[in-house]
């Protein structure tokens, strides 16, 4: 028989309470072999990753961190369905050594679904520091489950449990199997529902009928839901019994009756020489959750990390679209003249923009859940929630909803998938609805880029603060409508364990990131992809017929400037056949130059006195005049830069006195220096770039885009936007981000316009109440399409995605209205600037 | 009493809570049931309280921790 054939796989479910360092013991085992997906038979993303041991391969599925295995939570009702569907060879339950009996509690509840327990005491040096001593085989008897004492986060004890996992999946338990003693009374009862389980034949063979007859009499709803009437019957007549007996709720005793057992086993083989397991953690709880310095730090907290997320991720940011940009350039640089660029338009426009605009975020997302990693893990986020607990109690929610929500000042798909921790559907559901009401890092993109164009420098910070403040009260005042009509219940009081704190792993943190990191460029890859290749053929298709109308306009041009070039031979008192250099003839600034200097120094060569020399100090005062004209051009443009307006005529005095010192040293080639600027190569720029833009502007509007802004536009009047301001708007649905880009092809005349370009061009175009709408609508309008697809994953229902897409826009449209009409009657920034 | 009266540093014994199913299990989980006994690590005359249970530490939001009754 070949060896291969040998291997065998064994599956096992790693269990624990949440804080007992399951996670750290899944990364020892399965280091970076492990990915998140979907088990069969099981709805919600588990993490699996394999080890092996010998020939054997071990298959390992991180179970959700749960206290128990009740119906209550889906966590809970997950982490059981698995072992019971599945029935793994073997469950690993890591027990906190230091916190043993609570941890314990589940243990008991794993014993009794019956499938073989491997114990992984975890955090033994904390315990003995401590002064907790264990006698694990005491202990191991009395449980009867073999027991592996570790240290996770020193990687102690990894291969003491594959060996023992793989001991007990070959040859079983070396220990008797245990179970919980409920008591004579309630034993009798448990034996008297099994009967019935069992002689109704219908019983699944794969559970213990004893934990089924045990749920039945703890009233557990989903096992009641499959069990047999008869079964049920006999089930309800027992609690009745018992309750009488015990004069109180049933469930309730048989929980003492768990502890009673795991607090009998640890009396016979736990000591413990000291109760200092807290003195730490409560000595750094009694400044960081006092109501005085509690939500100053937090808040200070809070401060540090979005700085550190932006001083560091800013620039790496920075340096990606810096290199995508390049390679854009690169691409068109290299293209074959005279090949069709459909192909080169869809690469550098539509995958490079759009994918490598997304993607240059990267950084950031990384230190973003950086960040998150270590307030979780030291155990920050839980005394967070604590701090904020009375505030979201105002909005009806509690303290837990506030870590999702200032995550989403980061990025909304982390913020919903972090309401993963709220254990309520309504609180989970409402967190989740607003939550892209918090302005995310996209949203700050668009912000800071139309205040720049709208708004003075003294104005800028007031109105960003005032559009994010504007998203916290929409959030809150969005969250109590709906807790009060589709999501009215009462609100679940807080519960929740305060872990001490604890150092964080640097191995822990770095796989965190690695796995968010991992997830957010496959949806790069794959969602945003396919949408920026979308968004873009709506911006080019269908295509404008090509009748060769601009290009004539563009010859006529030239043609022009030809003719001015001529005469600006006599101007320079040359004669006709001589060489003006013909390559001054180009559309960019700096080749312009360069050629034109390149020209001098041929003709230097050639001639080395009389017409060479003229031509080269006529060409040396032209990139003067020119430099000092775009700087006073640049002086006029930055008119918000209020460094006062007196700087500015500095400025301006000191050019024209450099003009003039040029025009008394050469007044011959200073004049005709002036005239070619203002009359050959002033109106050939400005021929060129408006045949550009009217080409380009008739593309756009016949495109796909631009039918539907143009079909938008009357519903758009009311709002003060016009066709491209809806045509940007349709894009920023789909990702943020895309307002920018899509405006930028809107109005730029070629596609390597600077930003600086563009806010001029919109500060020239719309008054400042249009910027301040525009940004209205970004914040409020419909969420872009990663949050909506991430809401419908974790909602499991389209009806959500689909309520935030209406309500969303309709409010964005009802309050743009009302800001709007409101700035148009009181005639507050209704000026155009530009 | 209930436990939200107990002030910071008492130590106080459950006697009943008034919580649906699934509270009560969870509650029970953790360690807080009738008979168990708690200390209040912080408490506060609004916001929500920690207590001592066991070798863990538990929030309780305010509400929860009226529904608890203690002596």
């Amino acid at each position: 028989m070949p060896r291969m054939a040998m291997t065998r796989s064994i599956t096992v479910a790693l269990a624990g309470n949440p804080n007992s360092g399951k996670s750290t013991i899944f990364n020892n085992l399965t280091g970076h072999r492990q990915h998140v997906g979907n088990y069969p038979g099981v709805t919600v993303e588990t993490k699996q990753g394999v080890c092996r041991w010998g020939d054997q391969q071990i298959h390992i599925i991180d179970l959700p961190g749960t206290y128990s295995l009740t119906a209550y939570s889906p966590e809970e009702l997950e982490a059981r369905t698995f072992i019971v569907k599945q029935q793994p060879d073997v469950v690993v339950d890591v027990v906190d050594a230091s916190n043993i009996e609570r941890n314990l509690y589940l243990t008991t509840q794993l014993l009794d679904l019956g499938r073989p327990v491997i114990i992984a005491l975890n955090m033994t040096d904390v315990a003995h520091v401590r002064g907790i001593e264990f006698d694990l085989k005491q202990l191991s008897l009395l449980l009867g489950t073999p027991i592996v004492p570790m240290v996770g986060s020193r990687n102690e004890g990894t291969r003491e449990l594959i060996a023992a996992i793989a001991q007990v999946a070959t040859d079983g338990s070396p220990y008797r199997s245990r179970h919980v003693y409920y008591g004579r009374e309630i034993e009798e009862e448990v034996a008297r529902v099994e009967d019935a389980l069992t002689s109704d034949g219908g019983a699944q063979a794969s559970v213990p009928q004893r934990w089924v007859a045990l749920q039945l009499l703890e009233g557990d709803p989903e096992v009641a839901e499959t069990a047999p009437s008869a079964a049920k019957a006999v089930a309800a007549s027992s609690i009745q019994h018992l309750e009488r007996v015990f004069g109180g709720a049933l469930d309730t005793v048989m929980a003492d009756r768990r502890y009673g057992f795991v607090s009998g086993a640890c009396q016979e083989a736990v000591r413990s020489t000291a109760e200092t397991r807290h003195s730490l953690s409560d000595a750094i709880d009694a400044v960081v959750t006092s109501s005085l310095f509690g939500l100053p730090l937090f808040l200070a907290l809070m401060y540090v990390v979005f700085l550190v997320i932006f001083r560091l991720g800013g620039p790496a940011t920075d340096l990606l679209s810096a290199g995508f940009g390049h390679l854009g350039s690169l691409i068109i640089d290299w293209w074959p003249p005279g090949m069709d660029t459909t192909v080169r338009d869809l690469l550098v426009e539509g995958v490079i923009g759009g994918v490598g605009g997304v993607l240059a975020l990267l950084p950031n997302v990384l230190f973003l859940f950086m960040a998150i990693a270590i307030l979780e893990d030291t155990g920050y986020m839980a005394r967070a929630a604590f701090i904020t607990d009375r505030l979201m109690h105002h909005i009806g929610l509690h303290g837990k909803s506030f870590i999702p929500l200032v995550l989403g000042f980061g990025c909304t798909v982390p913020a919903v998938m972090a309401t993963r921790i709220l254990e309520n559907r309504r609180d989970r559901l409402t967190t989740m609805l607003v939550a892209p009401l918090m302005s995310c890092g996209a949203k700050f993109a668009v912000y800071s880029m139309l205040i720049a164009a709208f708004f003075p420098q003294a104005w800028r910070a007031p109105v960003l603060w005032s559009v994010y403040l504007i998203g916290v009260m929409l959030a809150m005042a969005g969250a109590r409508l709906l807790r009060s009509t589709l999501l009215r219940g009462e609100s679940v009081p807080l519960v929740m364990e305060l872990p001490p704190y604890r150092m964080p792993t640097v191995r822990g943190i770095l796989i965190h990131m690695w796995e968010r990191g991992g997830e957010f460029v496959k949806k790069a890859g794959t969602v945003i992809l396919a949408l920026s290749i979308v968004l873009w053929a709506m911006t080019a298709y269908p295509r404008l017929p090509d009748d060769g109308r601009y290009d004539a306009r563009r010859d006529e041009a030239a043609a022009r400037y030809e003719e001015g070039l001529h005469s600006l031979r006599a101007l320079l008192g040359l004669p006709e056949s001589s060489a003006v250099p013909g390559n001054l003839l180009l559309d960019d600034r700096v080749g312009l130059e360069e050629n034109a200097a390149e020209g001098s120094v041929d003709d230097h060569k050639r001639e080395a006195t009389g017409e060479g020399a003229t031509m080269e100090r006529f060409l040396s005062l032209l990139r003067d005049v020119r430099a000092i004209r775009e700087r006073m051009a640049d002086a006029e443009r930055v008119r918000f830069e209020d460094s006062g307006s007196s700087a500015k005529q500095l400025l301006q005095e000191a050019a024209v006195a450099r003009l003039s010192q040029l025009e008394y040293r050469e007044p011959s080639l200073f004049s005709a220096a002036v005239r070619y600027l203002d009359e050959v190569e002033g109106p050939y720029r400005v021929a060129l770039e408006s045949i550009d833009g009217e080409e380009h502007a008739a593309r756009l509007g016949n495109s796909a885009a631009g039918r539907i802004g143009h079909f938008m536009e009357p519903a758009l009047v009311p709002l003060g936007f016009d066709w491209r301001i809806g045509t940007a708007l349709i894009g920023a649905m789909a990702a943020r981000e895309a307002f920018i880009a899509q405006l930028g092809i809107l109005f730029a005349a070629d596609g390597r316009q600077s930003s600086r370009e563009l806010q001029h061009r919109l500060g020239a175009t719309y008054p400042p109440l249009t910027g301040f709408t525009i940004m209205l609508f970004i914040l409020i309008g419909s969420p872009c399409l990663p949050t909506l697809a991430v809401t419908y994953r974790e909602s499991r229902s389209w009806k959500w995605p689909l309520l935030q897409i209406i309500a969303f826009t309709f409010a964005a449209y009802a309050i743009v209205f009302v800001v709007y009409s409101l700035g148009m009657i009181l005639g507050v920034g209704t000026t155009i600037i530009g | 009493m209930s436990l939200g009266m107990a002030k910071s540093g008492q130590t106080v014994r459950v006697v009943r809570i008034s919580a649906g199913r699934g509270l009560q299990s969870r509650l029970s989980a953790l360690g807080i049931m009738p008979g168990v006994e708690l200390t209040v690590v912080a408490g506060s005359r609004r916001g929500p309280i920690v207590v001592a249970v066991k070798d863990s530490r538990v929030v309780l939001g305010r509400g929860m921790a009226q529904r608890i009754d203690v002596v």
